[in-house]
């Protein structure tokens, strides 16, 4: 695992440079803020002076460099949350599961943290009756009473409020809207035209949110205002939590102002961080230098390295096997001396394991479908764990999901109930056995000659065997008192409902990973029929074509199942990328077109490959253009 | 550099151009058949005719119901939200302004007041960009590869690039698919399905059709297997994007992909990653929008044409641009070499081809264009005068559209005759390396008063080039070039027509001939 850590070096890195780009954006933003919140339309010129004035004012320096701060945390929030394969909660409680998490919470509280003392800046830097906490009581009745008394500055506690809201709102929709995923571009675009592109939007986002959460947060400052009153014995000036002082147009625009300004450097320092993590990385084919070996292209993908460089690898393959000739010409080459195709045989072996993996997973997921007429399929956390990570380096996206294992019963539910009976005791096995059937059918015929033993592909045969403790686990915790958990089971039940397109969404979460093999694998032998100077394609070429074919076949049924829709939802242009929801129409698009890619490069030679009858009569469609 | 002045003089009047063979375009009556050894090349490739009067007109022309109901005035709110939601601020203000109800005074004024900025500030618009002030449907005339586009019954035509399968886009808003090796014809017809302007089959797919249509772009998913010749409107997949409408010119990658769209309104051009039908927008300000979009075949490079007197040319990696400024006009058309080493293109106004020779790809320049500095031109096409039987003839103009055939051996061109002269095809041979050469070939003419409106090469003709023309007639001939193409020769005789047919004697002139050496 220590030659990851190149890798691992180089991604910390740009997510420093991301984090300090974000950081020196700030100023213009705070500039930006101090024009915009002093604005006084009658008087412009008198305007433009204050507002150049108040930026050079010590307290707003010292304001940004708190701010920096509070980007350099959240960067490094960033940095710890984020995934290449989302996981997305099938149901409710799922979800209310991944809420109330401790890593959850922390991130909400530390969000929250931030967001006040973004707030407290904005109320300095804004100035006027924002600036302090607490102001001498001049409106009491008694002027002795002005002396003594210290009343508190409801405006300012407003902001202050309303920043703690605002970034635990924030961290809410982190959660809930997958922010953590980093979408992997379409098209390739340097990273500032990739910044430029976003900014406006980005921009427009934050204004709208704003807006959102400033009439969430008056209706909730509404309603429990009072209370805190009741409880802290505060004495205010100007009481806002009464509807006249609300609605006043002064303090809603400027708290619109404050979640904007608190918005667009959280959201910048979020979208330089993807921007960065996702920039195309360069690996070697063919090592230099001996100890540059373990760096190189062919021994990254063959090991079992942190998902993100695996998707970064496979991206880099990708890319090469599409642009560049003279890597190409690497992968097909021979050692020296020896004159194996080591490259080649690494590369191929690990996108055929990857995607018949994919075979067996989606073979798993209509059984189930099939057997129970609903799906059952294990969390996706714990299949990532099966099959990528046998006793590999733990990283923090395995922490993140495997938390969710935790959470693991709710895709038994039906079988949990059923397993509380004594009659049915024997579930787990009935639910073990519908799962071993996959490995008896013939579609599931390895191909010859790449079996590995070694492979992860194994790991995967054993997720069942980990799937069938499931329900142990929860019949034994519930064995004391039977009719609490009944009840309990009963609610939960009604909170599971799990939702079909969630499951399926799940089941690919990771399928870039697997769109990036085809891409790769294909043009790779779409470009041997010219380049391949020893012919080491052609050895792997029915294997191939069998590991293709069967995955079309299988993705094909997929898409004619139940629940299942033909087409992709409409994504909003929004800035949250939902990009997750519909890589299953990219994979079985990019599928299809890689089998015809190697069709129309190779034609009739591909009646000479050796396929079985069933495949060669699926050719030939693909040869006739007819699929 | 070529001109017309060294072609061979066109066909007789009445004579209708066959085929080419042995290096001559042969022309004859429209009754004559091909020889016989040319026979079985074309016999399963439908020659139709869909004349204008066999398309039913628009039964509406309006697209809502309205019509249908009786006319009810609502409040003036929601003609307000109405108006908002089909036309925008524009329509709001205009809505209030004409209001007969008893609106606020001074809110009728000062609606008056910012409708007027807004007009103001659109001409202003528009005097920068003259194509914002036509309508969508005059702008997609405008800038249609058709020559003809709002009058003839063919708007756009395209060939799959590998099968022998074309679609047609009519007047009446439908497309008919034919196909050689089957007699259904589907038609395809869809409610937002309105002004093609362009189509483009996907490439490495058996039959996915993009359609750009006045609003949208959409992307039919037809069933090869199918025996249904109505397919449903559920086969089509809708992209739109706000602000990217109409939409006149499409390009799929090579690779297959990603989609390419283009508005001569929107600065940004899109790629679309359709199976998912997430977008991404390549702005580049200036140029008011992009026209006409050129992907070359090896899939590196991308022909963007821009309503003024600019166009770029991508770079289909790390999408970066090169700008090319052009004296006269704006880029009409242009066309790719097969490796996507050469640009040909032509500009408004003026009546030659120009031709960009850019650095050969290699792919580990990332970003880089790599494109020379200045165009060369390499044929000249100014009107000249030819002597006929029927007496002087003249020929020549601005280009309108250009094409150039998969082998590089062939390009057509339809030059766009001044009132004077008349809209003819001229066709070229072309060779590419190692040095690039350009030679004249000869007109082809069709029917006797049929101008050609578009025209294609078929993908992939092994026995040389096949030009497909649409004329203005509704005629969609196909007419095959043999030849014996320098780069991939054909290695078994037996196959080669030319054998046959060498008793034909054709003059071989000698002729001053572009070349780069």
């Amino acid at each position: 695992t220590t030659f990851f850590l190149a890798v691992l070096q180089v991604l910390g890195w740009r997510a420093a440079v991301g984090a300090a780009w974000a950081v020196l954006l700030l100023p213009p933003c705070a500039a930006a803020f101090v024009v915009l919140s002093s604005a006084d339309l009658c008087r412009p010129l008198r305007w433009v002076s204050d507002s150049f004035n108040d930026l050079y004012t010590s307290y707003t320096i010292f304001c940004i460099l708190l701010m920096s701060v509070v980007i350099l945390v959240i960067s490094i929030f960033n940095v710890e949350f984020y995934t290449v394969a989302p996981s997305i909660p099938c149901s409710r409680l799922a979800l209310i599961g991944k809420i109330i998490h401790p890593q959850q919470v922390i991130h909400s509280v530390v969000h929250a943290i931030m967001g006040m003392l973004v707030a407290w800046c904005a109320a300095v830097i804004t100035k006027g009756r924002f600036q302090f906490l607490a102001l001498p009581c001049t409106a009491s009745e008694s002027l002795d009473a002005v002396v003594s008394y210290v009343c508190l500055n409801e405006y300012h506690l407003f902001f202050l409020l309303f920043g703690a809201f605002v970034g635990y709102s924030y961290s809410l929709l982190y959660l809930v809207n997958n922010m953590n995923y980093l979408p992997f571009p379409v098209i390739q675009q340097y990273k500032y035209l990739r910044f430029r592109r976003s900014l406006p939007q980005l921009v427009k986002h934050s204004c709208v949110e704003s807006l959102y959460l400033v009439r969430n947060f008056c209706i909730a400052y509404y309603f429990f205002g009072k209370c805190c009153d009741i409880i802290l014995f505060l004495h205010k000036i100007h009481p806002l939590d009464n509807l006249a002082g609300l609605l006043d147009l002064s303090l809603f625009y400027h708290t619109w102002l404050c979640g904007v300004f608190l918005l667009i450097p959280w959201y910048i320092a979020w979208l330089l961080f993807k921007i960065y993590a996702t920039e195309a990385y360069h690996f070697p084919v063919q090592p230099t230098f001996a100890e540059e070996t373990d760096q190189c292209l062919p021994k990254i993908l063959s090991s079992n390295p942190p998902l993100i460089i695996k998707f970064l690898a496979l991206q880099d393959l990708m890319l090469l096997s599409q642009y560049s000739p003279v890597r190409r010409q690497e992968v097909f080459s021979l050692s020296q001396p020896g004159g194996h195709p080591h490259n080649w045989t690494a590369i191929s072996r690990e996108c055929l394991n990857l995607l018949s993996d994919l075979t067996q997973k989606l073979i798993i997921h209509q059984e189930a479908a099939a057997t129970n007429g609903r799906i059952k399929q294990p969390s996706p956390g714990e299949i990532n764990k099966s099959l990528n990570f046998p006793g590999a380096a733990v990283i923090e996206e395995m922490a993140f999901q495997a938390h969710r294992s935790n959470v693991l019963p709710r895709t038994h539910m039906p079988s949990l109930v059923k397993s509380l009976s004594p009659l049915k005791t024997s579930t787990a096995s009935d639910l073990g056995s519908s799962f071993g059937s996959p490995f008896t059918s013939p579609a599931l015929n390895r191909k010859p000659g790449i079996l590995d033993l070694n492979s992860p592909w194994h790991g995967s045969v054993q997720s069942p065997h980990i799937m069938r403790r499931g329900p142990k686990l929860w019949t034994s915790s519930s064995g004391g008192g039977r009719s609490v958990p009944v009840i309990l089971l009963f609610l939960l039940c009604i909170m599971e409902k799990l939702n079909p397109e969630a499951s399926i969404q799940a089941v690919f979460s990771d399928a870039q990973m697997h769109i990036w093999a085809l891409e790769g694998l294909s043009h790779l032998v779409a470009a041997s029929f010219t380049e391949d100077q020893f012919g080491v394609v052609q050895t792997t070429l029915p294997a191939i074509l069998n590991t293709l074919l069967t995955l079309q076949e299988v993705v094909d049924k997929h898409f004619k199942l139940p629940h299942v829709s033909s087409k992709p939802p409409r994504i909003s242009g929004s800035l949250v990328d939902t990009s997750y929801k519909t890589l299953r129409f990219g994979l079985r698009a990019s599928l299809r077109t890689a089998i015809y890619r190697i069709t129309t490069t190779f034609g009739e030679h591909l009646n000479a490959v050796q396929v079985s009858t069933e495949h060669k009569k699926r050719l030939q469609q693909f040869l006739e253009f007819k699929e | 550099m070529c001109s017309l002045a060294l072609f061979p003089p066109p066909p007789l009047l009445g004579d209708v151009t066959l085929y080419e063979g042995n290096n001559a375009l042969v022309s004859g009556r429209v009754l004559e058949t091909l020889p016989l050894p040319f026979q079985s090349q074309l016999a399963d490739l439908p020659t139709l005719t869909i004349p204008k009067e066999t398309l039913k007109a628009h039964s509406r022309l309006e697209h809502s119901t309205k019509p249908a109901f009786i006319h009810h005035r609502e409040s003036l709110w929601k003609r307000c939200i109405n108006a908002w939601r089909d036309v925008g601020v524009c329509g709001v203000l205009s809505e209030i302004t004409s209001a007969e109800e008893e609106v606020l005074q001074w809110v009728k004024t000062g609606s008056r007041y910012a409708l007027a900025v807004c007009h103001w500030v659109s001409s202003l618009h528009g005097s920068l960009f003259p194509h914002l002030s036509l309508t969508s449907e005059d702008m997609i005339a405008e800038f249609s590869q058709a020559v003809d586009w709002a009058g003839c019954s063919i708007r756009a035509f395209a060939w799959h690039p590998h099968t022998s399968k074309f679609a047609v886009a009519l007047l009446d808003d439908s497309i008919r698919v034919y196909n050689t090796n089957s007699a259904t014809v589907p038609t395809l017809k869809h409610r937002l399905q309105r002004n093609v302007a362009s189509m483009a089959w996907k490439p490495l797919c058996a039959s996915i059709l993009a359609v750009a249509c006045q609003s949208c772009v959409l992307v039919w998913h037809l069933d090869p297997t199918s025996l249904s010749t109505r397919p449903s409107s559920g086969c089509a997949q809708v992209l739109s994007h706000p602000g990217h409408s109409p939409v006149t010119s499409l390009a799929w990658a090579p690779s297959g992909g990603m989609l390419l769209s283009a508005s001569p309104v929107d600065t940004a051009m899109l790629v679309w990653d359709v199976s998912t039908e997430n977008c991404v927008q390549l702005q580049w300000f200036g140029g008011g929008g992009v026209t006409h979009l050129a992907w070359s075949p090896d899939g590196s490079k991308v022909l963007a044409a821009t309503p003024s007197a600019v166009f770029r040319v991508w770079e289909a990696q790390m999408w970066t641009c090169e700008r090319w400024p052009t004296i006269k006009g704006r880029c009409q058309t242009g066309c790719w070499s097969p490796d996507g080493s050469r640009l040909l293109f032509t500009v408004l106004g003026e009546s030659v081809i120009y031709s960009l020779s850019f650095s050969e790809y290699k792919g580990e320049m990332q970003g880089q264009v790599g494109g020379p500095k200045t165009a060369s031109i390499v044929a000249d096409l100014s009107e000249t005068t030819f002597e006929t039987v029927y007496g002087e003839e003249r020929i020549g103009g601005e280009v309108h559209s250009m094409v150039w055939d998969p082998s590089g051996e062939r390009l057509a061109v339809i030059i766009r005759g001044n009132p004077g002269s008349r809209t003819v095809i001229a066709v070229f041979r072309t060779r590419n390396s190692p040095v690039f050469e350009l030679l004249p070939c000869g007109f082809v003419q069709g029917e006797q008063g049929a101008q050609p409106q578009l025209i294609a090469f078929h993908p992939c003709f092994k026995k040389g080039a096949l030009l497909t023309v649409c004329w203005s007639t509704g005629r969609i001939s196909h007419i095959p070039f043999f030849f014996v193409g320098a780069q991939f020769p054909c290695f078994s005789p037996s196959h080669s027509p030319m054998a046959s047919l060498s008793r034909s004697s054709t003059r071989v002139r000698e002729q001053p001939l572009f070349s780069e050496l």
